[in-house]
């Protein structure tokens, strides 16, 4: 910690959202002093709970054409450059009896001006291309959608950032600024268990924690129009549909259906929460109601398959400055020069956007930290691919069609989610192969390899970083064994103790919401195992010391 | 929200990980590279459906014994999804020997029109060594005989002219083994359903169950083969005869797998399919007939229970009917697979697992030394004699041994 204290930074990034670590490397691959700090763990904003959908931009072309274009331009971009995090599915736009045709012509030509290639195809086509598509629709459009996971491509920026020499720091959560006149020289932080303070000095500091972002600004002394929106999104047990499937319609609430790794998302919803609520979000009885509502229109099978979670995440809306009320508030990208703005020198802030365009919110940013900064370096993060995306998926071709035929199951899923950066986990023995999470397929080595090289300290790093209790059983069977192995890297029973309390309550929260059926007696055995077995209900919240689970 | 109600294929998403199938899972216990069930089934599915690249070939160990299903507390149909997921997936090409093997009937065929030739020479040691070298089916096996005449022509020389004197009639599938291996079992079930008052008649043209060529990935066979014994069957009940076999394993793959395995619906006919000792077992408990045993019958028997029958419950019949002989001494072997898997044991890479597996159970018959191993299927029979030197025998041929034949013909009024 010394270290980083002593040092001075060109640049001090604040959130570990997908935006946050784009910009920390974009900003250390131009060759600037960069820190990253996050007052929690990578992805655990919005980042990481949306849809994980690779965008076409088809979806905001009638509305948004700015918006539409970026979408397609970044939806290229990210399939050469984080080709692991990428899923080339591609994408339908369904329209239903009950939806105009009309639209679908609208829709097309709006597509064609954005660059977006949207072709019309025959509804008995779509049906044999996506056989979980509702039958009844009488039209379809085809679009160059996907499927992007949204941890895998921070963890991978943040990894890109770390080896063009940016320092990181996770759980610590700003609590201040040094400030000099009008001129923001430094952060103040603190540990978010510990409650240990430090300061982090640097010329300029980048402001993208998305929603929070607000209060950050607030603590700079200026004032960003922002309206936090909940998305509410349901997971099902299993791989439902191959394609994305959208409504061919303005957009509206649950109509876009996205297959993500070993599951499908149906999603999302849209209300305005106030800012106390942002961090205690709670899908209610009626948000699911609409969301399988809406979800068998889409794809009459998922009334039958077995729901996982649900969840919900908050989209950083930004009014305008000119138009404060919010009524007319787009989904783009907003880059704040405070300086100009609000006479405040060292603070920039990047916020608006989507996921999609994380790469290209981070290159504004940085292009405005190099401008004040007097440096000149052009940004390359559009050309370099991520660590582990730097072998193209096809290029190999053949022989790696044979290699994959010879790993086992744990290795192939590992290699899904880590790309070429599997090659460092380890699988020497038995043990090293044998499986931590069974319904994930996530083996010792992976868990050791994320422990040591990807800023984990509890289970939910490690769940974001390997998808350890993300699969049907939800922890049942795999956080007792994580607990274990993070106890060996930690060395604190009470800690881990504390960690897998959090962890399984986490897992709950997720459950509860829609605890029916399968999902129900599967929570209920969970509480059998834990508490019956182990007794985990006797460990007591710690005193003094807040339980981590974000 | 009650509407809601999650259907899946063979339901795999029933699943709650419990893990339980795995524990019974008689191959995950000798041979670490198997996945076991649940890996392999419920697990393994949700991959498989990502991308079908995540199959993995070791699925091929699974002995689809079912010992996993009938574990499974939330009625997953785990041996199902992994068989499907086999049918569906696998790159592996059935070889030379998986067709020899799975042909049962076409080569009980061949074999039986020159049978004592057959015989001698599968018995004989430097051929078994070719047939390890050549086809890799394991040495240490020896295939069971063949019978010189087969259970069908003996049936219409001797048998079938008679059967229309009873007032009541059955159908019965006698599958490959009674018919080419055995047929003396076909002779003692037709003994056994004349005296209690049933004709016996055969199907019209019946064909292997298939389960031999389903396990070995010749599945468009075995469904040419399942829809020529539906239809057979379908005919029989129709003109108001109940279908009985005296083969555990035929008897599954026709009620069960046809359907789960080959998309063979068969509800209309399904419980009208039936083991002939629970057919006789109903027979006696709703007094419709009655069984008189001889005095002098003595005979200790143990009693294996084999997979298939395991998985539809069925063994009760078996163990009551054999246990209403007074003159029996019952020795009850607890429920475990003895490792054949039919033909599975066969193959020279599946030896040793497939003796790994049964060794407790020959074990236990060696300490016990009944004069006989009683069991329902035939393939347990051929492991258990080679595995112990204990002779093996059909429930319904120690019945017939045991039947006062007069007595019972009388007691039912049959002439």
């Amino acid at each position: 910690m010394d270290r980083i204290e002593n040092k001075h930074y060109d640049v001090i990034v604040i959130g570990g959202g997908a935006t946050g670590a784009g910009t920390a490397r974009d900003c250390a691959m131009r060759g600037l002093k960069t820190i990253l700090v996050e007052r929690l763990d990578f992805t655990a904003g919005a980042t990481g709970r949306n849809h994980g959908l690779l965008h076409s931009g088809a979806r905001y072309a009638v509305t948004d054409q700015e918006s539409a274009s970026e979408c397609i331009r970044e939806n290229m971009i990210l399939r050469r450059i984080a080709s692991h995090c990428v899923e080339e599915t591609s994408g339908l736009f369904i329209t239903l009896p009950e939806d105009d045709l009309e639209y679908q012509k609208l829709f097309v030509e709006a597509c064609g001006r954005a660059g977006i290639d949207a072709a019309i195809i025959d509804p008995k086509e779509a049906r044999l291309l996506e056989p979980t598509v509702n039958p009844d629709l009488i039209g379809a459009v085809r679009v160059p959608d996907g499927a992007v996971d949204p941890f895998r491509l921070t963890t991978a920026n943040i990894t890109d950032a770390r080896l063009h020499g940016a320092d990181i720091l996770t759980y610590h959560e700003v609590v201040g600024f040094v400030r000099t006149g009008d001129s923001i020289e430094g952060v103040h932080l603190r540990h978010a268990r510990t409650g240990e303070q430090m300061t982090v000095y640097g010329s300029l500091v980048i402001n993208a924690a998305g929603i929070w972002g607000y209060r950050i600004a607030e603590l700079a002394g200026v004032r960003i129009n922002m309206f936090p929106s909940k998305g509410s999104l349901i997971i099902f047990g299993h791989r439902v549909n191959n394609m994305v499937i959208n409504r061919c319609r303005k957009p509206a609430d649950a109509d876009i259906l996205v297959p993500g790794d070993t599951i499908s998302l149906i999603g999302t919803t849209s209300t305005r929460i106030p800012f106390d609520e942002v961090d205690h979000m709670e899908v209610t009885p009626e948000e699911v109601d609409i969301l399988m509502r809406e979800g068998e229109k889409l794809a009459p099978i998922l009334g039958q398959v077995r729901i996982l979670r649900a969840y919900s995440g908050v989209r950083p809306l930004v009014a305008s400055d000119d138009d404060p009320s919010g009524r007319s508030i787009s989904r783009g990208i907003v880059c704040l020069d405070h300086e100009v703005r609000d006479g405040l020198k060292g603070f920039i802030t990047i916020t608006g956007g989507k996921l999609m365009t994380y790469r290209l919110m981070a290159e504004w940013a940085t292009d405005l930290a190099c401008r004040k900064l007097g440096v000149t370096v052009g940004c390359r993060t559009a050309e370099l691919p991520l660590p582990g995306s730097d072998q193209p998926k096809d290029s190999e071709g053949r022989k790696r069609k044979a290699h994959i035929i010879e790993l086992s199951t744990e290795q192939k899923a590992a290699e899904g989610r880590h790309g070429t950066m599997s090659r460092y986990i380890p699988s020497q023995n038995a043990q090293d192969d044998a499986l931590v999470c069974e319904c994930e397929q996530v083996s010792v080595g992976e868990v050791n390899y994320a422990i040591e090289n990807l800023y984990v300290q509890n289970l939910i790093n490690l769940r974001r970083r390997t998808r350890i209790g993300m699969g049907t059983c939800q922890g049942e069977l795999c956080a007792c064994r994580a607990a274990g192995l993070l106890d060996k890297a930690n060395r604190c029973s009470e800690r881990t103790l504390q960690d897998l309390r959090g962890f399984l309550n986490e897992r709950w929260k997720g459950m509860y919401p829609i605890a029916w059926g399968e999902t129900l007696a599967e929570i209920q055995f969970t509480s059998w195992l834990y508490n019956g077995v182990c007794g985990l209900d006797q460990v007591k919240e710690s005193e003094g010391k807040p339980v981590i689970n974000q | 929200m009650n509407k809601h109600n999650n259907i899946s294929p063979n339901g795999f998403e029933q699943c709650i990980k419990c893990t339980i199938c795995t524990v019974y899972c008689p191959m995950t216990a000798v041979n670490p590279d198997y996945p076991g069930p649940k890996q392999a089934g419920p697990d393994g599915e949700r991959y498989r459906l990502k991308k079908p690249l995540f199959y993995d070939e070791a699925l091929k160990y699974c002995l689809n014994c079912k010992r996993c299903e009938v574990a499974c507390p939330s009625n997953v149909r785990i041996g199902d999804i992994i068989q499907a997921a086999r049918i569906k997936y696998s790159k592996h090409s059935p070889k030379l020997r998986d067709v020899i093997l799975a042909n049962t009937d076409f080569m009980g065929t061949v074999a039986t029109t020159m049978a004592p030739i057959v015989n001698a020479t599968l018995r004989l040691k430097p051929v078994k060594h070719v047939m390890d070298a050549v086809l890799a089916i394991d040495h240490h096996r020896t295939f069971p005989s063949y019978a010189s005449q087969r259970f069908e022509t003996w049936y219409r020389k001797e048998a079938a002219a008679k059967q229309a004197e009873y007032p009541k009639q059955v159908s019965y599938f006698h599958g490959c083994y009674a018919n080419y291996n055995n047929p003396q079992l076909g002779k003692d079930l037709v003994k056994v359903l004349n005296a209690l008052g049933y004709g016996v008649q055969l199907l019209e043209k019946e064909r292997c169950c298939g389960v031999a060529k389903i396990s070995n990935g010749l599945v468009e066979a075995a469904r040419r083969d399942a829809k020529r014994n539906l239809s057979a069957i379908r005919q029989a009940v129709a003109e108001g005869r109940e279908v009985v076999a005296t083969s555990s394993t035929c008897t599954f793959t026709i009620r069960d797998e046809y359907p789960h395995l080959l998309g063979l619906e068969n509800d209309d006919v399904r419980s009208q399919i039936s083991l002939a000792t629970r057919f006789i077992y109903r027979l006696i408990e709703e007094r419709k007939a009655k069984l008189v045993f001889r005095k002098d019958f003595r005979l200790r028997v143990a009693y294996h229970t084999a997979c298939h029958i395991e998985r539809m419950g069925w063994s009760i019949y078996s163990t009551s009917l054999l246990r209403m002989i007074p003159g029996i001494e019952w020795l009850p072997l607890e429920s475990q697979c003895c490792g054949i898997a039919g033909t599975y044991g066969f193959k020279r890479e599946n030896y040793n697992f497939s003796q790994a597996i049964g060794e407790k159970l020959f074990q236990r018959i060696k300490e016990l030394n009944p004069d006989v191993v009683s069991t329902d299927c035939e393939t347990c029979k051929w492991q258990i004699e080679m595995s112990t030197s204990v002779p093996v025998e059909n429930p319904i041929s120690i019945l017939a041994r045991a039947l006062d034949e007069e007595a019972t013909r009388e007691a039912n009024g049959v002439k």
